[in-house]
């Protein structure tokens, strides 16, 4: 079961910190979004493994879109 | 002998010294902590430069520095072309999103009333204790444009307030942000708002422009070119105006704004202790505007189940968007995954609108 990390704020992804294969746990850093000249960690929803991830740095992103996935 | 009569040396006082100290400080601190580098740099230098004794750069009629000040602010040019960039970098969709936060950006006017009153009972006239008030609003352009029309002697004094109270927020804010709210306050997520459309994006600027103009008529100076610039940016078809009213021309003026404020602090309007006075005012206005958000945020909760964080009524006072970004981070502290920055946009640019339509009433109830 999969659990996707959704955009918690709209802007654009400043930096990745993970990797597909990586094990992660619950509210561990996943990757920074930049919004108005500022840098927004984004957290682990949950423990598990970074199975897909779906964006790219640069990319502009808005509310809820899919930032990667999670395998439990 | 007559080179000597001539040379600035011989014409120097110790204010003028004491005005170096503070321009230089201003220009200190511009640089190595980046305290909104883009205006106290030029402000600080300009009172260097006009406390250089038989100059005559603010010579009326004559003096290079005055142009800029008689024909930038006097003339009221320069505050509403930079509210014309501000208009072009302003994006509503996080007010239009939730427009109950507009009142949070209203409650932070309290601030600018509440100064006005203490003010003008200290014994500054009622055109100096509205300009020494509208500093509550932390917006700078705005105050400069009120004190050129009500108070000019004071624009450099409030000017200063304002910008470097702006540079402080991140240290004025949060300990009146901490005290006033609970942990659990702190911990609120927000419902996201709906979403808005381009077509509301579009028609918002041609219509808050008239509803704001008709109702205080004397705020139409800045309104009318804040709404023209977000006009230029939601229309989408002239890119290349927007582009520049946003990036070229705003940095253009603010070269001219910064030296002709700087250059109006010469030491025998600025060393008077009305000045003192006035930077306390200006501080005491800009925390009571802080706080009459939050309290306005904590009263509406009273009422909604969809519950405000009241931290994101702060961001009422202008200072767009360093407000908002101390928002973040103090409800980032309570909870990591609290994501406030966008919510807190929405009052933090309504308190811009706010200052303005408040400054557009002092100037018609007092001109």
């Amino acid at each position: 079961m999969a659990t996707e990390v959704l955009v918690p704020l709209a802007g654009s992804i400043w930096e990745i910190l993970v990797e597909v294969g990586d094990t992660v746990e619950e509210d561990d850093e996943l990757l920074v979004i930049e919004a108005l000249k500022m840098e927004n960690l984004v957290y682990a929803p949950c423990d598990g493994t970074v199975s897909e991830i779906r964006v790219k740095k640069g990319d502009t992103v808005e509310d809820d879109d899919v930032l990667m996935l999670i395998k439990e | 002998m007559v080179f000597f009569d001539n040379m600035g040396l011989m014409a120097l006082t110790p204010g003028m010294v004491f005005m170096w100290l503070i321009g230089l400080t201003l220009v200190y601190l511009a640089i190595t902590k980046q305290y909104e580098p883009l205006l106290l740099l030029p402000i600080g230098f300009g009172i260097v430069i006009t406390n250089l004794p038989l100059t005559y750069l603010m010579e009326p009629g004559e003096g290079l520095i005055w142009r800029f000040y008689h024909y930038g602010i006097e003339w009221e040019i320069i505050p509403p072309l930079i509210f014309l960039g501000l208009g072009a970098l302003t994006d509503f969709g996080s007010l239009l999103a939730q427009p109950r936060l507009i009142f949070l950006g209203a409650a932070a006017q309290v601030g600018v009333y509440v100064t006005f009153f203490i003010a003008y009972t200290m014994g500054f006239s009622l055109q100096e204790a509205a300009t020494i008030g509208i500093i509550g609003g932390a917006d700078g352009p705005t105050t400069i444009f009120l004190a050129s029309k009500l108070a000019p002697q004071l624009l450099g004094a409030c000017a200063v307030a304002a910008y470097s109270y702006m540079a402080l927020v991140p240290m004025i804010m949060p300990p009146i942000m901490k005290l006033l709210t609970t942990d659990t306050e702190r911990k609120i997520r927000m419902k996201k708002g709906r979403k808005v459309s381009s077509r509301e994006k579009l028609f918002f600027p041609l219509i808050a422009a008239m509803v704001i103009i008709l109702l205080v008529p004397a705020s139409a100076p800045l309104i009318a070119m804040f709404m023209l610039g977000n006009l230029f940016r939601e229309s989408k078809v002239v890119e290349r105006l927007n582009e520049v009213s946003q990036n070229a021309l705003m940095n253009i003026v603010t070269i001219f704004l910064g030296l002709s404020v700087g250059a109006t602090m010469n030491a025998d309007v600025f060393l008077r202790k009305e000045v003192i006075f006035i930077f306390f005012l200006g501080l005491f206005a800009f925390m009571i505007s802080t706080a009459s958000g939050i309290l306005l945020a904590k009263f509406m909760n009273l009422f909604t189940q969809n519950k405000i964080n009241p931290l994101v009524g702060a961001a009422g006072v202008s200072a767009v968007p360093m407000a908002a970004r101390v928002v973040q981070k103090v409800g980032a502290e309570a909870d990591k995954k609290n994501y406030l920055l966008m919510f807190a946009m929405g009052p933090n640019i309504a308190g811009v609108i706010g200052t303005v339509i408040a400054a557009g009433i002092f100037i018609s109830i007092l001109k």
